[in-house]
């Protein structure tokens, strides 16, 4: 059962770039031979943390989208766990969060739809008032 | 009865919903809330409105710092619905993805003085 998975993590702020990509290159690569697929690798950049962890005050932020299975989840998590550099970590599923905006959307859509024919009716209503009012003062 | 004692200092309550579009509470006009209202108060108030459900935001991310600190009090607390004026969805959300937040250091515990 392949599910949308963000995991976010945190590396020290101390790593070099380069033992930085490399790192996250061992977890795309984690991922890949597990059976999943990565959507995408993202860098978020040097930030600080709102709270100590490991005596950081900050830390790299790097997000990885991913498709996997639970049993590859986990696996993934337990690396994390492990990887000295890297110092926090979250899972979250997103694809039943997806799901639902897709859902959304096309709600949304089916109501414009709907909406555009009556466009023009509202604007004279509009300005017939407009011009009463002055009348009426 | 809480609310309306309340309303007047709610910095980080207020914060929210005015940054947002003034339209939703400025057509429908500053409501007092006069003899007839349980309050009896004499200052406007105005009608709360999630801005969530007007600025039609579906996804409540909990890597949007910006967004979710609009709804974390000073302490880092979450801000209680009836002071953000957030309907009931959305607050449930909003706590979620700022539990999330917490999780991974973007928001704090506890800020510290």
């Amino acid at each position: 059962m392949q599910r949308v998975y963000e995991v976010m993590f945190i590396v020290r702020p101390d790593t070099q770039d380069e033992d930085a990509d490399k790192l996250i290159a061992g977890f795309e690569a984690t991922v890949t031979n597990g059976g999943g697929t990565v959507r995408s690798t993202e860098k978020l950049g040097r930030r600080k943390l709102a709270y100590t962890v490991r005596k950081f005050n900050e830390g790299n932020y790097v997000l990885l989208t991913v498709e996997a299975d639970g049993n590859l989840v986990h696996e993934l998590e337990r690396r994390l766990r492990v990887s000295e550099p890297v110092i926090k970590f979250i899972t979250v599923r997103m694809d039943e969060e997806q799901k639902r905006l897709d859902k959304i959307k096309a709600i949304r859509a089916t109501r414009k739809k709907l909406s555009a024919q009556p466009v023009p009716a509202p604007v004279e209503a509009a300005e017939a008032p407009a011009e009463a009012t002055p009348a009426s003062a | 009865m809480a609310d309306e004692t309340t309303t007047p200092r709610a910095p980080e309550g207020g914060a929210p919903h005015s940054g947002g579009p003034g339209g939703p509470g400025g057509p429908r006009g500053p409501r007092t809330g006069g003899p007839g209202g349980p309050g009896g108060r004499k200052f406007f108030r105005r009608k709360k409105v999630c801005k969530f459900c007007t600025e039609k935001i579906d996804a409540i991310p909990y890597r949007d710092v910006r967004l979710l600190q609009g709804f974390v009090a000073e302490r880092g607390k979450i801000v209680p619905r009836r002071l953000t004026g957030v309907c009931t969805t959305h607050q449930r959300r909003l706590t979620r993805a700022i539990k999330q937040a917490r999780n991974i250091a973007l928001l704090p515990f506890a800020a510290r003085y």
